[in-house]
Parts: structure tokens; sequence; C-alpha cells
């Protein structure tokens, strides 16, 4: 189904944010302002994109360490993130949490997460919330676990799916193949033979595969798998094939990787390069248009660094708030 | 001696004990590092480097890269311990202890008891702790509080090179089920240590780091330079403070513990875990049970607030015990009357 211009303007804005706001943070980093652990997104925003451009604030989706990209294509606050991500007060979740714990359960963002694993039982049982509340006029509301490569092989997320599976709940469990957990190939961790959706359809799944550094394979196949669930059908799968750009984390030495495998992905799989590339090869988007969109992001991008360096810093007393609503 | 790093004291120990005796195993996450990858084995070796070369050494059936599978590395431990093996496991941060308490807790810590004392599980757990890099609420915590209320572990808390030298070996060669904390922080600094190959410290007997006889100061890893920092300040005001490093929380050292509070009758507790039934509310016990009459002043604790640990850095190090905190307590137990 051809998007209309508004809709591939919007796709293209979103996962340029994403990759500007994480190679902005790329940078950041290094001056030392920035505190904690970083796991950066870029490489695979076609699948954030992808996925939640379908989606309505209704629908829930729950993340993981690598949660930027999840959080900001289900319309996370950028101002707000990044003041998260500095510590402030201001921030999305008042400087608690950081880059690893962001959520606004108001956009349906139930959480990027710290724990491997964690998220797939969560996404089942906002899920069954779902099933509580019977379909509406598009279906029913759904949920999606993001999980990686190697959060597919925790305990965890083998129950979730089980679980999902027999009480058919309305759940999608997105596996990010990004080819590496950590330092590890997914080779040597996933037994089955690097396929990870036949895992869900060893649960009794239906499971769809497709390439994450396209977006319109991603948007096509979601399109189809949401269709599904959204009937009633039960849980789904779906495994994306894609690409980080950077470390594990902000100051992996990346011993692991091959002779020029950066260079290469950068070159070959880089998903805006392919959107841009597709959407002027059809003649639905001009240089004209893309550039005002890069050069309108670039400045969102400023804003939210400077608004985040300007915000205010927690006090004391502020670790004492928030352990619970009455105690 | 040899001057070495807290984390090349683990190291070493582990290295030496796997020379030693074919039947030390260890597995976790990323212990080898690049397992599947064109970089190939050892491309990062393990994330804390305590675990680097071991592969190369000992090969893939004793040094076992694991996937994020925790629940799956302590049980393969409990079986391992079971079969005759000496596993050493490593959990990569002491926060996922969540994911295979099961296994701690239900299991490794019960077999020798609900066995009827006819089994041993000589498993240890690895484990890297503690706050302070703003590494937020599941990445940071300190988990002995949890694991010494568990009757079959013993908890071992180094703080220095030498200690983790000695009490790691202890821990290997020990019959029952140790967990070994190992704080972050404490990585990468050095000390002196003995060279012997069968250099070991007996589990149950704390240090005593500092000796001064007006006021007990009692705590183990990381907290511990920060109580010494406090008594040499005060000893420079003509006070006087014991500060005992417990070393291990599980036994517990009740007698250098009593035996210092008899003469100062002054205790302050100083822990990076939350208050409540933790380490500091226990030792307070202690105190006031057993040395009820030689107390001068309430036994205090310093500890973080009852709330999980906060990301932003202002609210880290607002949570976390710091020396002027410690100081303010001990000020307050020496000024009681
Ligand atoms: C329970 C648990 N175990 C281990 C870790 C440490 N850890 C953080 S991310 C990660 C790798 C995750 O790999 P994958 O699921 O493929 O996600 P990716 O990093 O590729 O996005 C590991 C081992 C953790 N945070 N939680
Ligand atoms: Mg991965």
């Amino acid at each position: 189904m051809q998007l209309s211009r508004e809709a591939l303007l919007a796709a293209y804005r979103q996962m340029k944010i994403i990759r500007e706001f994480e190679e902005r943070l790329h940078v950041e980093i290094q001056t030392g302002e920035i505190a904690g652990f970083t796991h950066l997104y870029c490489g695979q925003e076609a699948v954030a994109v992808g996925v939640c451009e379908h989606l309505s604030p209704a629908d829930k989706i729950v993340s993981t360490h690598r949660g930027h990209g999840h959080c900001l294509a289900k319309g996370c606050d950028v101002d707000d993130m990044m003041k998260e991500i500095w510590g402030s007060r201001d921030g999305l979740c008042k400087g608690k949490g950081g880059s690893m714990h962001i959520a606004d359960v108001t956009k349906g963002m139930l959480g990027a997460n710290g724990i491997v694993g964690a998220g797939a039982p969560i996404a089942v049982g906002a899920a069954l919330a779902s099933r509580v509340d019977g379909p509406g006029p598009d279906g029913l509301k759904i949920a999606i676990a993001f999980s990686g490569d190697g959060a597919c092989n925790q305990g965890t997320t083998f129950e979730a799916m089980n679980l999902a599976a027999v009480t058919k709940a309305p759940c999608i469990f997105v596996f990010e193949n990004n080819h590496y957990s950590e330092h590890t190939g997914v080779s040597y961790a996933v037994g089955t033979n690097q396929d990870i959706a036949s895992r869900a359809e060893a649960f009794g799944m239906k499971a769809w595969r497709a390439d994450g550094t396209d977006f319109f394979a991603v948007h096509d196949t979601m399109r189809e798998v949401l269709e599904y669930v959204r009937a009633g059908n039960g849980p789904a799968a779906v495994e994306f094939d894609t690409e980080r750009f950077f470390g594990h984390f902000e100051g992996d030495p990346q011993r692991y990787r091959g002779p020029g495998e950066l260079d290469r992905i950068r070159a070959t799989r880089d998903c805006l390069t392919r959107f841009r590339a597709s959407v002027k090869g059809a003649g639905l988007l001009s240089h004209a248009d893309l550039d005002a969109v890069d050069d309108d992001v670039m400045a969102a991008i400023e804003g939210a660094v400077a608004a985040a360096r300007a915000a205010a810093r927690p006090t004391p007393e502020d670790v004492l708030a928030d352990v619970y609503i009455a105690y | 001696m040899s001057n070495m790093m807290y984390r090349a004291a683990v190291l070493s120990t582990i290295m030496e004990e796997m020379e030693r005796d074919p039947n030390v195993v260890v597995l976790g996450e990323d212990v080898v590092g690049g397992m599947g990858t064109e970089g190939g084995p050892e491309a990062i070796g393990g994330i804390w480097s305590t675990s680097t070369g071991l592969y190369d050494r000992f090969g893939a059936t004793r040094v076992i890269d694991t996937p994020i599978s925790e629940s799956a590395i302590i049980g393969a431990a409990a079986g391992l311990a079971l079969s005759g093996k000496r596993p050493i496991a490593e959990l990569m941060f002491a926060d996922f202890i969540g994911v295979s308490l099961d296994q701690i807790w239900n299991q490794i810590a019960k077999f020798r008891y609900m066995f009827g004392g006819k089994t041993r599980c000589p498993a240890v757990i690895r484990m890297a702790y503690g706050a302070g890099y703003n590494a937020a609420a599941q990445h940071s915590q300190s988990v002995h509080q949890i694991l010494t209320g568990m009757p079959g572990l013993k908890v071992v808390m180094p703080t220095t090179p030498a200690d983790v030298k000695g009490l790691l070996r202890t821990a290997i060669r020990d019959d029952d089920p140790v967990i070994f904390l190992e704080h972050k922080a404490l990585y990468a600094t050095t000390g002196e240590v003995p060279d012997d190959r069968d250099f070991m410290i007996p589990f149950g007997h704390a240090r005593l780091s500092r000796a001064g006889g007006d006021v007990t100061i009692i705590s183990s890893g990381l907290l511990l330079g920060m109580c010494e920092a406090v008594a040499d300040k005060l000893k420079g005001e003509g006070i006087g403070c014991d500060v005992i490093d417990l070393r291990t929380t599980s036994p517990l050292d009740e007698e250098t513990i009593l035996d210092s509070v008899e003469v100062t009758g002054r205790v302050v507790v100083v822990d990076e875990a939350p208050p409540r039934c933790g380490l500091g509310a226990d030792l307070c016990a202690l105190v006031a049970e057993k040395a009820f009459s030689s107390l001068k002043a309430p036994p205090l604790q310093v500890t973080p607030p009852h709330t999980p640990i906060p990301f932003a850095r202002e609210l880290e190090s607002a949570y976390l015990p710091s020396v002027d905190k410690i100081e303010a307590a001990v000020r307050r137990v020496l000024a009681w009357r």
C-alpha cells in the first residue's frame, strides 16, 4: 500500500530524529557531561519507526536497555527525554531513571528496561489487559515486546511467548536481530541456527521475517502482523534483521567486529540512506523535501540539548520522592 | 608479595585454582567475550577483565561462555556442583540475582539441609555490585542484605586485593555454596598481595583495619575506605576509632565486633544497602542483645534511605553514605551522654 506524502515525511522525520538524537549523544557522552550507561540505537531506526507508525497511544510497547529509538518512535517528547538523559529533575522521569529507564505510560510506552528479558512478560500483561477491554472499532489494542537477539535466550521471553500463545493475548514479539548480544555473536548464542522467529513458531505462533534496515519492508510486514493480531487471532512474532552502528554501550572498543565491518554496514545497510534512495527513485519525495526535514531535525536536537543543559537539577530531597504513592 | 589490582587478584586466583584443580569450571555471560564473532574468542575477555585469558588457557569445556540466561547459569552451576565439579559462576551485575533467584535461594542454598547433610554444593557465585556510576536502579545495587538472610549461603564481600586473594581461594576450596561480592568501584584499586599459592583467609574472621578504642565503626567493601578516612581525621583530634572490616557477612565474626564494643560502648554500622532488615539492623540487634551493658550510646547505622537507587549524579550522591555522613554519625554517638 502506497503511503501518503505526509506519512512518508513523518516516518522519515522520526527515523532522522532518532539518528541525530543518538549521534549527538555519542558526541556529548565523550565530554563526560552525561552520566551512566548509554546504549545507542543508531542503525535500527527503521524497526522502531516502521513498527510504531502503525500504533496509537492506546497500544502499548515495552522496550529494552537500547530504548531511545522505541521511546521516540512511540511519541516520547524529545526535549523531556534529553533532559532525562542529562539527569534533570524536569526530565521525563525526573532524573530518577536515566537512559535505561525512560518511560511515558501516557504514550503507551511502558518503559525501557535495564534487565535483559524483563520486557516480554510485561507486554503479555498489557495485551491481556486489552483482552479484558475487548475490541474497539479498529480491533483489539495490542502490546509489543521489543527484544534483542540476546534477550530471546532468557527464560522470561520463552515463558512470555507461551503464556501469550495459550491465552491468545494480542501481543507481538518483535525481535531485533542485530547479530550481537554485548560482545557475543548470534551464531554462538542462539541455538536455532541463527533463526529467532522459528522459536516463536515452536510456541504455536505465526511468525514473520523481514529486513529491518528497509523501512518499507518493516512497515508492510507490520501492517499484516497488526491486522492479524488486532483481529483476535492471538499473538505473533516478527524477526527483523538489523545492524547496530555503535558499540554495545558507549565506550565499547568493539574488538569483536570484523575488519571494515562498521564501514560496510554504514555504507550498505543504513536505513536512512535506503529510505532516501527509494522515495527519490519512485519520485515520491524530493531532495528538497528531505533536506528540509533534516534541517528541522538538526534544529530540534540542538534545541533539546540546549534545553537539557539549562534544565533544573534535582535536589537531595528529591531522592525520597515517588517511592510510593502513599506510605 | 606482589602489588596488584583488585580485579587482577580475582583473575589470578581463579587462574591458580583452575591450574591446581581440574574440577574448577567457570561460566557466565561474555566471560570469554567475542564467541561467534569475527574478532573471535577473547576479543573482549569479560567486561570486568576478571576472566581474561582463561578460555585460551583452559578451553571451552572448563570456561563456558553462556547466552543471556541467568537462571540457567546458576542452575547449571548447581548441577555442576552436585556432580563433583567446583563451578565459579559469574553474574555480570549483582542486580541480576533477580532473574536467577530460585536457583540461588530454593536450590543451591538448601540442598545440603534438605538432603539430610548427604550432599555438598561447592558453587561459587561471583558478582559485581555497588553504586557510584549513575547506573541507576537496576545496575547499582548491593545485594548482601538479601543473600545474607538465606540460610545455607556463605556471603563474602572483600575490600582489599589481598582479601580478594585469600577469600576467593577459600571460597573456591570451600565445600559449601559461596556468594562472592566484588565492588565495581574497587576493581581498579591496588594493594600488596601474598604470592603463596595456598594463601587463604578463613571465613568469619573480620579484620581490624584501625584500632582506637573510643568508637567502633563496622563496614565492608567500598565504604570501608570512607570509615578509615573518618578514623584518620578523628585521630588528629585525639579520638580513637576501631574500624572493623567484616570480610564475610555470613558467617559473621561476632567475637571481633563484641570485643571492640565492650571497650568502646559506641557503635556505627556503615552499609551501602538499604536500611530495613539489613546489615546495620542486624549488627545493631547483635550489640543490643549481647553487649547491652557495655553500650554508652544507641548504636547508629549509616545507610542509604529506603528508596531505589536514583540515576542523576546529584541524586545518587545524596543517596549514598559519604565521609561527611559517617563522620556526623560517629560524632553523634560520641556526643551521647
Ligand atoms: C538480566 C540481564 N543480564 C545481562 C545484562 C547485561 N546486558 C545488557 S545488554 C546485554 C546484551 C543484550 O543483547 P540483545 O538482547 O541482543 O540486545 P542489543 O544490545 O543487541 O540491543 C547484556 C548481556 C542485563 N542488563 N540484564
Ligand atoms: Mg543484539
